[in-house]
């Protein structure tokens, strides 16, 4: 009878999509190493954020949650289920592990401040995964599909202990201005001096343009001291790019692999988590110096 | 050599062309630095980007900068026979832009063996680059808002075949029914730096 009683719960281990608001997507650690076949890494935008989920409810940190924008999740669980939510906070409890009973609901309010919620289930979420990531890359296209209302979503099996973490400490995202470290991008020295000085003087405005491909960015025009075109070459998330409209582009989990507009510089990749978590119409300060 | 910054996770290396990039990224391949996580080859870089828990930029280059480049970027690859038909829209254009016959343009494409210098624009469209005579030939005025999975085109002094169908500005002159990208196979991508293709006038 147990042996039949735990395979029928297996079978119920889902969470079905009810509601996903704006956009809703699974994500995971991405698909690190396969740039020179032209995949990029994709994975969680809030890397810090989307791991202390998986924490909390016992998993391995690079487990699928699921990527939140701007609230508006409803989920109804199949089984009795643990998840937790990190990132943005939407009205429910939040940085902790909480018990969500079979065909009962999880209702993802707006959040505040901040952006991305992420919401892990214990035993996480288990769709296919495409070139070893469940992430979906919403710039390749590779991964599973954006999540619709009536999708449902097989959860795995617990792996480890529950952590015996009641709640994690954390700040919530900011709302208003933030200030992030720069560090010399590898095409510095296609800008003047003024055009540098520029980037680290201005309060860059955050526009609606933006996604989990990068953060368009509206400011200071910035002027190159080089004209021509540069051959495209690698780059990796936190690239700050200035294509001819002199407007940079912060790239984020989604970049490309590789781009033809020189990169003005980095922001140091612990801080790139604290940019997935701007909103339009936030601004955004860079810190240090791009020579 | 000259290394550039890029960032608190990566490094890009400047070479001074193809040939000095896929001699480096072979030797890259073959004897891989502890902490890089990738490695990824473009047109007169090599980027690499590193494990912060593992390794910093500043290891990682001195490790570089001891690296030996493969000599001879040909030979050394998988080479792979890709069927084409080619009846692409643009192969009168290039056979003009050429100032040869459309058959001249094939056995002309047919005739070298290329390699797949770098991928980029899309998962698995590789940018391939022939053995014998460099190729030049302009973009289209005004690109495509779709071209058809499996085009096989060309742009400046490269070949390429479109992984799936997406806008593209190439000069289509056939197509392939192999798939160049696909999920399901391991390694996804066919046509991945180093790789040999040899096309073949299947029309």
């Amino acid at each position: 009878m147990t042996g039949r009683a735990a395979s029928q719960d297996s079978v119920t281990r889902t969470l079905t999509v009810v509601a996903t608001g704006p956009l809703t997507t699974v994500q995971d650690g991405g698909r690190p190493g396969q740039g020179a076949m032209g995949v990029g890494r994709s994975g969680a935008c809030d890397r810090a954020a989307a791991r202390l989920a998986n924490r909390l409810v016992g998993n391995d940190p690079d487990a699928a949650v699921l990527e939140v924008t701007l609230g508006g999740l409803v989920l109804r669980a199949g089984a009795d289920l643990v998840l937790a939510t990190t990132g943005a906070r939407c009205s429910v409890a939040h940085n902790a592990p909480v018990p969500l009973r079979a065909d009962r609901e999880l209702r993802l309010g707006l959040p505040p401040s901040g952006l991305r919620t992420y919401v892990a289930v214990r035993g996480g979420i288990t769709v296919e995964p495409v070139l070893g990531s469940r992430s979906t890359d919403l710039l390749s296209g590779l991964g599973p599909p954006v999540l619709a209302p009536g999708d449902v979503l097989p959860v795995g099996e617990p792996t480890a202990p529950m952590p015996g973490v009641d709640l994690a400490p954390v700040p919530d995202p900011p709302g208003g201005e933030l200030t992030v470290r720069v560090l010399p991008g590898p095409r510095a020295d296609w800008f003047p001096s003024r055009a540098t000085a520029a980037f680290t003087a201005t309060a860059w405005e955050v526009t609606g343009e933006s996604n989990r491909i990068g953060l368009r960015l509206a400011g200071a025009a910035l002027e190159r001291s080089r004209t021509g075109e540069l051959a495209s070459e690698g780059m990796v998330r936190g690239a700050l790019q200035v294509p001819p409209s002199g407007q940079p582009v912060l790239f984020l989990a989604d970049a490309p692999v590789t781009g033809g507009y020189p990169v003005i510089g980095y922001v140091a990749d612990a801080d790139v988590d604290r940019c997935g978590q701007l909103r339009p119409g936030q601004t955004l300060r860079f810190r240090g110096a791009l020579s | 050599m000259r290394v550039l910054p890029a960032g608190s996770t990566a490094l890009l290396v400047e070479l001074d062309g193809l040939d000095e990039v896929l001699g480096l990224y072979a030797a890259l391949v073959a004897e891989p630095v502890d902490g890089v996580v990738d490695v990824v080859p473009a047109a007169r870089t090599v980027l690499l980007v590193t494990d912060p828990a593992v390794t910093t930029p500043a290891a990682v280059e001195q490790a570089v900068r001891r690296t030996t480049p493969r000599s001879g970027r040909r030979g050394g690859g998988e080479l792979v026979e890709l069927p084409v038909v080619y009846d692409g829209a643009d192969l009168g254009d290039v056979a003009g832009h050429l100032g040869v016959e459309p058959g001249d343009v094939v056995r002309r494409h047919t005739g070298t063996e290329w390699t797949v210098a770098f991928c980029g624009f899309a998962p698995g469209f590789g940018y391939l680059t022939p053995d014998g005579e460099p190729w030049q030939v302009p973009r289209r005025d005004s690109p495509r808002t779709k071209v058809p999975p499996g085009s096989v085109a060309l742009a400046g002094e490269f070949s390429g075949v479109y992984p799936r169908e997406s806008p593209g500005g190439w000069q289509l002159i056939g197509r392939t029914e192999v798939a160049v990208f696909d999920v399901a196979r391991d390694p996804a991508a066919l046509l991945r730096p180093g790789v040999r293709v040899r096309f073949v006038d299947a029309t």
